[in-house]
């Protein structure tokens, strides 16, 4: 079989890198062939590019059979390269929907196992990896393997959350949820300042499964951190209109912006204009799933809006020990820079998750959208002083510029034990990705 | 409708028989790799939320299977309404000029062995008096073309020979519909360069599945593709010579 071309394979954040991009149905036969697995490219650093030109990585995106679902229980088995919208669009109908969803619907199960995600509802429900029952893998030395908590448990949790590191996901079987409708009831809630909303958050955890806050990154001083608290619950069929909602248009982005379109000023416009649309204090409806929970996928290719330079976003999680006023510090070394963030999100955390390496722990995270200018190095790298003052730790599935020393300091212990689960399972380092060579050096 | 799918284990194959399982046809998947059609069958049973999906061993390369998998996939489903082609072999043209072995075989299955297939094909549902041949060409057939000069050739000959089925058996009630997809983004086609209008199985398959619906002869899908290729067909020769597609 012919070696497939060298091409450029980009991130969501549009890094990119030179590699081969292996590309077919059949998982069990490519990824011999591979150092890498990827799915939809939604990750927006380098967690999806291969280490260097040299290697090849495996696009799942045709690996998406469904080989096993009980209506009954909700369990699924799938091939890696199923996308959460088809599955979407196939069982929710059918009164089921992932337990755990991120804020896209473009991403494989390979890819929400991969970066353990998380969703509105992980104060409540965890991470995606706390809902994977198994996982079938091509490890290190070739063999093709099934792990699960109970089966080889040491390279199961390090899988969950693992970023692709410990071996090709080949199929993952979970457990879906049942839901009362496709459609949600949401609240909103204006919110005046930082602190206010991480007190609101703490408070709506009790009452909502699903919450997070938008934030309006550019007001500072006593408005700093205000935003809109959003809430939401599955809608009861009785309050829910009677038909499922449509899938409406979704336009794309067919064009690169300039990199000047996204300044401090159309920043500050659009966040005033969205926070005055939020006029009353608190406000509620039904609407459909998809536009509370993927409100960005209504426009395809959005990265594009970011320009050629494209952008990334810092996701950072401070515990709930670093205190009331966490938030607060990390905002100000934005504001500090005069960094402008076009999107800013906030999210309450209640627990950690079963992955060796995931992301959360109980606290509170803030995600922000950066375009990539020539300072972003700097300011990423405040920010990440920062974040290890508060004893907190970064999201590797955003991540691009993160330095090595930060990343060790902010990881520890947990990263000694990933590096052994990946000393036994794959000491050749067949499994390679640009991040992993830039955060972990190999 | 009752069909019998060959080549629905990939690419806009999948995404048809998805389809068709999805609004309830009964589908029996014919292919050569037992363990990938169990695959693609658990696939197509949640897919279309019903009972399970038929298997029957069938190899492109193997003439002698086609009339029993036919007839077994006929006594699975309880007769056949369409029968729908879509499997085949693709290579680009310089792998195939280092391997004339590959070209041997390219050429007997794409051309040869599918319209023997077609030939059992026919015999089966002009004896259920009415019924649909679905069979995946290429506009790769429309005109002698640099980058694909064997695989057109291949898919000229079968275009043409469903051409004549169409002309010769309309009136006993055999529907022939003929698929000329343009350059559609499968794994079939990973590592080449899409062109403007590449088109995605899952569009490919709506339009697909309407065509053998209303019995429509011959399917450009993306559409634009009747377009492009009307404008190729009409290129002179000494444009032909000059340009690389």
């Amino acid at each position: 079989m012919a070696e497939p071309p060298l091409s450029t394979i980009s991130g969501w954040g549009r890094q990119s890198a030179l590699g081969r991009e292996l590309v077919g149905e059949d998982l069990e036969k490519l990824s011999l062939r591979a150092s890498l697995s990827r799915g939809l490219g939604r990750s927006y650093g380098d967690s999806s590019l291969p280490a260097d030109d040299q290697r090849t990585v495996l696009n799942t995106r045709f690996a998406d059979r469904i080989l096993h679902f009980d209506q009954e229980t909700g369990a699924i088995r799938a091939e890696s390269g199923l996308a959460l919208s088809e599955l979407n669009r196939l069982l929710m109908p059918r009164g089921y929907f992932t337990p755990v969803s991120p804020g896209t619907s473009f991403v494989t199960l390979g890819g929400l196992v991969a970066a353990d995600v998380h969703g509105k509802n992980q104060h409540r429900d965890g991470n995606f990896g706390d809902h994977v029952t198994a996982l079938k893998m091509r490890v290190g030395d070739g063999s093709i393997i099934e792990c699960s908590p109970e089966e080889h448990p040491d390279l199961f949790f390090a899988t969950v959350g693992g970023m692709g590191l410990t071996g090709h996901i080949l199929e993952v079987e979970f457990a879906l949820r049942r839901i009362p409708s496709e459609w949600v009831w949401q609240e909103n809630r204006r919110i005046h300042d930082i602190d206010e909303f991480q007190d609101a958050l703490e408070e709506a955890a009790s009452e909502w499964p699903y919450s997070m806050g938008w934030i309006d990154c550019l007001a500072r001083g006593k408005n700093m951190g205000r935003g809109i608290l959003m809430t939401g619950d599955w809608a009861e069929p009785e309050h829910a209109p009677p038909t499922p909602p449509k899938p409406g248009f979704r336009p794309s982005l067919r064009f690169d912006f300039p990199s000047w379109a996204l300044n401090g000023l159309t920043i500050r416009a659009f966040n005033e204009l969205y926070y005055r649309k939020q006029w009353r204090h608190e406000s509620s409806g039904i609407v459909s799933y998809a536009s509370f929970t993927y409100p960005l996928d209504a426009i395809r290719s959005w990265n594009r809006m970011y320009g050629r330079r494209g952008f990334t976003q810092y996701q950072c999680v401070l515990p709930r020990e670093a205190g009331r006023s966490s938030a607060r510090r990390v905002l100000e070394v934005l504001t500090a820079r005069g960094g402008a963030s076009f999107l800013c999100v906030i999210k309450d955390f209640g627990r950690e998750s079963c992955g060796l390496l995931s992301f959360p722990r109980p606290g509170i995270t803030l995600a922000l959208d950066i375009a990539v200018r020539d300072d972003t190095q700097a300011l990423v790298d405040a920010l990440n002083e920062q974040v290890l003052r508060e004893g907190g730790r970064i999201y590797l599935a955003k991540d691009s510029f993160t330095r090595r020393e930060h990343f060790e300091a902010m990881e520890g212990k947990r990263l000694d034990e990933f590096k052994a689960v990946r000393d036994r399972w794959d000491p050749e380092r067949r499994f390679q990705s640009a991040q992993s060579v830039r955060l972990l050096g190999d | 409708m009752r069909v019998a799918f060959l080549g629905a284990t990939k690419g806009m194959g999948r995404a048809l028989a998805r389809l068709m399982a999805e609004r309830g046809d009964s589908i029996c998947l014919l292919g050569r790799n037992p363990e990938d059609l169990e695959r693609s069958a658990a696939d197509l049973g949640v897919y279309g939320n019903g009972p399970a999906v038929p298997c029957v061993p069938c190899d492109l390369e193997n003439p002698e299977s086609f009339t029993t998998a036919i007839e077994s996939s006929s006594e699975a489903l309880g007769g056949l309404d369409a029968v729908v082609v879509s499997a085949g072999v693709f290579a680009p043209q310089e792998e195939l000029e280092a391997d004339p072995e590959l070209v041997e075989r390219l050429l007997r299955v794409d051309f040869t062995n599918t319209v023997l297939f077609c030939e059992a094909a026919k015999k089966a549902l002009l004896a259920e008096a009415a019924g649909t041949l679905c069979v995946f060409s290429s506009v790769a057939g429309e005109r002698g073309r640099k980058p694909v000069i064997i695989y057109g050739a291949a898919k000229a000959g079968l275009t043409r020979y469903l051409e004549g089925l169409d002309h010769k058996h309309n009136g006993d009630g055999l529907r022939v519909v003929t698929v000329k997809p343009g350059f559609v983004k499968t794994s079939m086609t990973a590592g080449l360069q899409p062109p403007p209008f590449a088109g995605e199985p899952e569009g490919v398959a709506r339009q697909v599945l309407r065509a053998i619906d209303r019995g429509t002869p011959v399917v450009y899908t993306p559409s634009i593709w009747r377009l492009i290729m009307a404008v190729i067909r009409a290129l002179p020769r000494a444009v032909m010579r000059r340009v690389g597609f």
